[in-house]
């Protein structure tokens, strides 16, 4: 059998294609793209809650959210390993990152203003990551579908704790409940544009739907997570900031208003509140680091006997 | 001599036995300037929450795997040794224990 029969096999009995496996370039090529795509997410999103890891108001508070940044980096961590057995190199993905030539979730690019949002992006970002990730367990490329599984596993803590500290504050002054509304209202809008684009302007969607890369659409994920999200600001009584939000029991869904798109599409291009900090930062951190790097692959190398 | 140091540390493969009794399972990769610092990196990243309780790691340039276009040659001899299996064998069902 062809290599190309065999995948075309693989696919169409929802099997895994595996590292070694002929693929179409195409395939490859979208892997490698999607999955650095998310592994720098996971990097670049250490940073908005990163910077309150310094302030967190208690010491157990100040724990879970290093355990959470930390967990960021394995997630960041795992995606590269998948990218490499692809044949990508995780320096050269990094330098991509640095130089602009790969994205990451334009939701990264708000900045965190209050520590209240380290419980809305725990609640709403990391909510919506889920719904985006639980049907990538499933992707067609069997190392990137196992390391999703890793991550989804995770998520749900991050989701949780973020959920508690956001009810903790509601039960505290009306100042405590002012942050949490006004973390909401910023956060909502960016987490419905997480899902990417209105299905009829997702150009790329029938070929990864074709390929199993990709299970629903974005408007599909999108609507699940309003689904599941309305009950739960409803429970913590904050208000999302939606005029047209409302039940709609013929379609035994939520109603939603639609977000501004221009918006997403300017903080993709770069122009977002925090693009230039997040890379100026991601690069300085690599900067700083080349010299450790160096000087362990030195180390290394006198230690074997040979020049590495 | 600084321009002969290959800067990008080698990968590396990792195995974690998730408790006693278990084999050594592929987990994923990382990279690492020697085997010393992959084990500490991969405790780090693979076993945050309890998952395990020994580790290996392997250079990924030291595995020697099967191809996938080999498969035929490599795998399908055993398909028709079924004599090898169990129940290929006819016993009635009056003999107990068997």
């Amino acid at each position: 059998m062809s290599g190309e029969q065999a995948f075309a096999e693989t696919i169409e009995k929802d099997q895994r294609v595996e590292p070694r496996d002929w693929m179409p370039d195409g395939y490859r090529k979208t892997m490698i793209r999607q999955i650095a795509q998310h592994a720098h997410s996971e990097i670049i999103g250490m940073q908005p809650e990163g910077e309150w890891i310094t302030r967190a108001p208690s010491l157990r508070r100040k724990a879970i959210l290093l355990a959470k940044v930390q967990d960021e980096a394995g997630h960041g961590l795992y995606l590269y390993s998948a990218a490499e057995t692809l044949g990508a190199d995780r320096g050269d993905l990094t330098r991509r990152l640095i130089e602009g030539r790969q994205k990451y979730s334009s939701i990264f690019n708000y900045p965190t203003l209050s520590f209240a949002d380290v419980g809305v992006i725990g609640w709403l970002v990391d909510g919506a990551a889920i719904c985006n990730q639980v049907p990538l367990c499933r992707s067609s490329y069997g190392p990137y579908g196992r390391a999703m599984i890793r991550i989804c596993k995770e998520e749900s803590f991050h989701q949780r704790q973020g959920y508690e500290l956001l009810m903790t504050m509601m039960r505290g002054t009306p100042a405590q409940q002012e942050m949490v509304q006004d973390a909401v209202n910023r956060w909502w809008w960016p987490s419905l544009m997480m899902f990417g684009p209105p299905d009829d302007q997702s150009p790329n969607s029938a070929q990864s739907m074709a390929w199993k890369i990709k299970r629903h659409s974005n408007d599909e994920l999108r609507q699940r997570f309003v689904d599941m999200t309305v009950p739960q600001a409803e429970a913590l009584g904050v208000t999302l900031p939606d005029p047209e939000l409302a039940w709609n029991a013929e379609r035994g869904h939520y109603d939603f208003g639609t977000p501004d798109w221009s918006e997403l599409k300017r903080v993709i291009s770069g122009d977002g509140p925090c693009n230039a900090q997040r890379i100026a930062h991601r690069r300085k951190a690599d900067e700083d680091g080349a010299w450790v790097r160096e000087a362990a692959a030195a180390h290394a190398a006198k230690r074997a006997g040979v020049q590495a | 001599m600084s321009d002969e140091i290959k800067h990008e540390w080698p990968l590396f493969e990792v195995f974690v036995r998730a408790k006693r009794g278990l084999n050594h399972v592929h987990v994923g990769s990382l990279r690492a300037a020697d085997h010393q610092m992959a084990l500490h990196h991969a405790r780090d990243l693979y076993t945050r929450r309890n998952e395990g309780v020994s580790i290996w790691v392997v250079r990924s340039d030291d595995v020697v795997a099967s191809s996938p276009g080999d498969k035929e040659a490599f795998f399908a001899p055993s398909g028709d040794k079924m004599y090898r299996h169990p129940t290929y064998y006819a016993i009635p069902d009056s003999v107990p224990h068997i």
